[in-house]
């Protein structure tokens, strides 16, 4: 059990903003019924949103030693049928409204406006018994790839989020992450830890019922990838009077120095928090934090370790870097390094293969003081709006579709740059990865050219495609 | 080109759709036009008209027709 829901029995655990609300003892009741519904432990796909049912689900699964596998309720659904078929949950836990889609699947129970439905599938593959949670590690490209969460990692990382950012029940964060994404489902942990109030909505910061919901309900807080902060500034966030907002909060990936510092000043003038943060969902969430008072002395910074955790970096001979300034591998080890990965039903049984070490595959340095800076990554990926994006995952997509398609992807954050050879299939190409990728297709754009530089052992240099976009 | 056609192509380019398609077009009736299209598409016409939106125009612009509406009203701008 993660939670201790009778602990704020008559508290407010979840509003919406359609005037629903659940209490905390409501939610401890209805999740016994819900996982009795399920017949006990098993593995469960929840399709997400950011809407009562969902979270409901979750935590009553969690907490209910039922191990959900969170995906988008808008993952495509070929991607979708890959996974199913990768997994073979025993059930599913869908918006009522999405429930006629799965034909053959039966509904066994239903509340908050979803549905758990049987699958019927025939394996039901063994699960290790501190499995807790899988989330997805890119949450777009469909990767059959999870991240296997324990218990005790999610209950070791929510812990330390509550130390750091000093969260007690008076809290009332406003979804603006959709929460399978780990970044979003920290901060439902974390407040859930403390008796706060959840403000869920499936609205973005570009609607009016937002807003309107974060006023009417006092809204105390909020996370944002480095895309939410680019428009909160086109919002004109700053001529906002927001009196309830305490804490702004900053991961999924690095904000531009500039902004960092408009935001630790705006929030420094006003008397609020901005705390820019750290993490993976190989580490449940949140790896480091730069307090808020350091929020514009060290500008740029992603702070230090976050309590429990320790970070270290390794040069390119396998040493420990000793001095400030000089870049190598950042390592975190901490309680809340999840178990591995898993790439099918069969990996579920799978114990802990990382003891507590983990290599972020992120380039780093620290300073004299000890505060971090990331600069760069080792491998070849991007975050697009936050999402992480596998670059050579997104050739593979394309190659498999387009057969004889040379191609290769690169680019910078929030622009992916797909290079072809064939310009008649431009658009085609363009419009096969926003599909399969849910992400805007701003973000995306192809260039043609006459042939992908490779070396002579048929390598892409991926080095030399940068003068197209740099 | 007049306001109107500046209009209409921003919407084109924006979202990746047609004329017929852009004059009937809401806030998350296609993918493109989601919080991320919604920004790029702010971007572009504060560029094309040199104009610096309020937070309530940009959170009320919710299809082709009101951003007309709301252009013309508080921006100025002649359709």
């Amino acid at each position: 059990m993660i939670w201790e829901l009778e602990k704020f029995h008559d508290r407010t655990a979840i509003l919406d903003e359609f005037g629903g609300a659940v209490t905390y003892g409501e939610l401890a009741a209805e999740g016994e019924r819900i996982v009795s519904a399920a017949g006990g432990r098993c593995l469960v796909f929840c399709l997400c949103t950011n809407t009562i049912g969902s979270v409901a689900g979750y935590v009553s699964f969690l907490n209910g030693g039922v191990v959900p596998v969170l995906l988008n309720a808008h993952l495509e659904r070929s991607l979708l049928e890959e996974l199913l078929a990768a997994y073979e949950p025993k059930y599913l836990w869908v918006p009522a409204e999405m429930a006629d889609g799965f034909a053959g699947m039966e509904s066994v129970y239903r509340v908050y406006g979803y549905s758990l439905l049987r699958t019927g599938y025939p394996t039901e593959y063994p699960l290790f018994p501190e499995l807790g949670l899988l989330l997805t590690t890119s949450g777009s490209t469909g990767s059959p790839k999870f991240v296997r969460q324990s218990y005790a990692n999610i209950l070791a990382n929510a812990r330390s989020i509550v130390q750091y950012l000093e969260l007690d029940e008076t809290e009332r964060p406003i979804t603006t992450l959709p929460m399978n994404y780990t970044y979003g489902l920290s901060i439902i942990n974390s407040h859930l830890l403390v008796g706060a109030t959840l403000l869920v909505t499936d609205k973005g910061l570009m609607q009016r019922e937002f807003w309107q919901f974060f006023r009417e309900q006092g809204a105390t807080s909020f996370g944002g990838v480095p895309y939410t902060y680019e428009m909160l500034e086109r919002l004109r966030f700053f001529r906002m009077d927001l009196p309830s907002l305490r804490t702004m909060t900053q991961a999924g990936g690095k904000l531009t120095p500039e902004l960092h510092k408009k935001f630790a000043e705006y929030a420094g003038s006003k008397g609020k928090k901005f705390v820019v943060m750290y993490g993976q969902c190989e580490a449940t969430a949140r790896m480091g934090y730069l307090p808020a008072d350091k929020a514009v002395e060290r500008c740029g910074s992603m702070g230090i370790p976050i309590p429990g955790g320790t970070f270290r970096l390794v040069d390119a001979d396998g040493g420990t870097v000793t001095e400030p300034h000089v870049t190598g591998e950042l390592v975190y080890e901490g309680p809340n390094v999840t178990l591995g990965y898993a790439e099918s039903g069969e990996d579920l049984i799978k114990g802990d293969e990382r003891h507590g070490v983990l290599e972020t595959g992120d380039m780093a340095q620290f300073d004299e003081d000890g505060y971090y800076y990331i600069v760069g990554r080792k491998k070849r990926f991007l975050k697009i709006y936050g999402n992480r994006v596998n670059l050579d995952e997104v050739d593979r997509l394309i190659k498999g579709h387009f057969e004889g398609l040379d191609c290769a992807s690169a680019g910078v954050d929030d622009h992916l740059y797909l290079f072809v050879t064939d310009g008649s299939l431009a658009d085609e190409v363009k419009d096969f990865i926003v599909v399969k990728t849910g992400l805007n297709q701003a973000a995306f754009k192809v260039i043609v050219i006459d042939e992908i530089p490779k070396n002579d052992a048929g390598k892409t240099l991926y080095k030399d495609l940068a003068k197209y976009y740099e | 080109m007049t306001n109107e056609e500046k209009y209409l192509s921003i919407f084109k380019e924006s979202f990746d759709v047609d004329e017929a398609t852009a004059r009937t077009l809401k806030y998350q009736d296609i993918p493109a036009w989601d919080s991320v299209g919604h920004m790029s598409l702010i971007a572009a016409l504060e560029d094309a008209f040199d104009i610096m939106m309020d937070t309530d125009d940009i959170i009320d612009f919710s299809s082709f027709e009101k951003g007309k509406e709301i252009l013309a009203k508080n921006y100025d701008i002649e359709f």
